[in-house]
């Protein structure tokens, strides 16, 4: 009786302060062990993939790799004096520069093992100096952030959990939204969106950097279906995340810098 | 004699309350708990996840049954702690899930006992879908938790695997004498 008392007042504290983060990341430091013997399968699959190749598929790859490589190319000659002409551009307005950020290549090692809970065990943590909070991409767009860091794992809220939102914009003309998870791994749902807005399937969203967390301007997700019901205030808009949220094992982990007063600065020398 | 008496004096049966004897093999309990850990985080697709059996809970379940004076409420409650950094759960949520369910085994445990493997299956489907329930209803505190009935499916996967996990758990219990 006791203890059921007892973890009660556990579960209410966990549940409404944060002053447990340290015991927890305590414990998933000790039970790290059991993220790396359950991964092995799946590093000997990876393994196996990556030594033991037909030749054709060899060359096949490199072909094509071959080809992506010089289209990137040629996309970004133009890069550097764009980018100088941006910053130059924004600092007319006196709006803080974009810096470019920082990533860390990190590989992922778990996931949540109850389905309700869209959750990833990465392979870096406190010693990478990973911090709570800090942003996750893949090659496509915004995977999620950052909850809890232990010294050698850190554990990511993907952006389609129910409890994760996002705020983001229209890339094509910057109407603010905000972007929440429905616990379903390639659906998101926008919410309080005027019936009237100019929105449209195709669309992309990108971060808007409201509310700080996220760096402005990672695509997060195609809008897949609008609804506009007259008897309704709001239009029904859900969108598809643009990262492959089922089928990454490679993520980035963004540094992303504060914008503040130094930024502007940088961008004026 | 006076063994005997100190025995009857205490109200056990002496074949389930060893007095006398020294532990053994406690680290047979200790490794099986872990690879129930270990199977419970195996990354499964997102559909086979549903059908996860709890392994935590049937070995937790299996050993409160055969020496309820090993393993019992406080280790539910250190092996739930577990759980729930694994998981990402609010710590409590498997804790008290688990308490209540070897509470409850610890409570038969002499009737579950002399039951056949089918009927222990059925109070295993009885004591998963409970554990599965505490859960929805604190995930519940959070806003997340599985629609319609699909948070049972764990139990009926736990109660199919009991047959079979349950001879396997004996055998080790009688090969490495633990007690």
């Amino acid at each position: 009786m006791l203890g059921a008392f007892l973890i009660a007042a556990l579960l209410a504290a966990d549940l409404r302060y944060s002053g447990l983060a340290t015991f927890r990341s305590v414990v998933d430091t000790a039970l790290t062990p059991v993220y790396w013997i359950a991964d092995i399968p799946r590093s000997l699959g990876a393994w196996q993939d990556r030594t033991i190749r037909s030749r054709s598929r060899l060359l096949e790859d490199n072909d094509r790799l071959r080809r992506e490589n010089l289209i990137l190319q040629g996309r970004s000659q133009q890069l550097a004096s764009l980018q100088a002409d941006n910053a130059r551009l924004r600092a007319l307005l006196n709006s803080t520069a974009l810096l470019r950020d920082d990533v860390l290549v990190t590989e992922i090692i778990g996931v949540s093992p109850d389905p309700v809970r869209h959750q990833l065990v990465l392979d870096k943590g406190a010693e990478a100096e990973v911090y709570g909070g800090q942003p996750l991409i893949d090659a496509n767009g915004l995977v999620g952030q950052v909850i809890e860091v232990s010294s050698t794992t850190s554990r990511v809220l993907l952006i389609t959990d129910p409890t994760h939102s996002v705020p983001v914009q229209i890339n094509r003309n910057g109407v603010r939204a905000v972007a929440e998870g429905v616990g379903s791994l390639d659906q998101l749902a926008i919410h309080h969106i005027a019936a009237t807005t100019d929105i449209q399937p195709g669309d992309l969203l990108v971060t808007s950097g409201l509310g700080g967390r996220f760096p402005i301007g990672y695509p997060v997700a195609v809008v897949a279906a609008v609804e506009r019901n007259p008897g309704e205030a709001f239009a029904r808009i859900t969108a598809t995340p643009t990262a492959a949220l089922d089928r990454i094992r490679h993520v980035l982990l963004v540094f992303a810098e504060p914008a503040g007063p130094e930024s502007v600065e940088l961008a004026r020398e | 004699m006076s063994s005997w008496c100190l025995r009857s004096l205490r109200g056990r049966s002496p074949w389930n309350w060893p007095v006398s004897e020294p532990t053994s093999g406690y680290w047979v309990i200790v490794v099986s708990l872990l690879g129930a850990m270990i199977l419970a985080v195996l990354p499964l697709d997102r559909g086979l996840a549903w059908w996860r059996p709890e392994w935590i809970l049937l070995v937790l379940v299996y050993w409160t049954i055969a020496l309820p004076h090993r393993v019992g409420m406080f280790t539910a409650m250190v092996i739930g702690l577990g759980v729930d950094v694994l998981e990402g759960a609010p710590l409590g949520q498997n804790m008290l899930a688990l308490t209540v369910v070897v509470t409850l085994a610890r409570l038969m445990y002499q009737r579950l006992r002399v039951f056949s493997l089918g009927q222990q299956a059925t109070v295993v489907f009885l004591l998963a879908g409970l554990h599965q329930l505490i859960t929805l209803w604190l995930q519940g505190l959070q806003g997340i938790g599985a629609a319609g009935f699909s948070f049972l499916l764990p139990a009926l996967t736990s109660a199919l695997l009991w047959p079979l996990l349950m001879p396997a758990l004996r055998g080790l219990r009688r090969g490495y004498h633990v007690n």
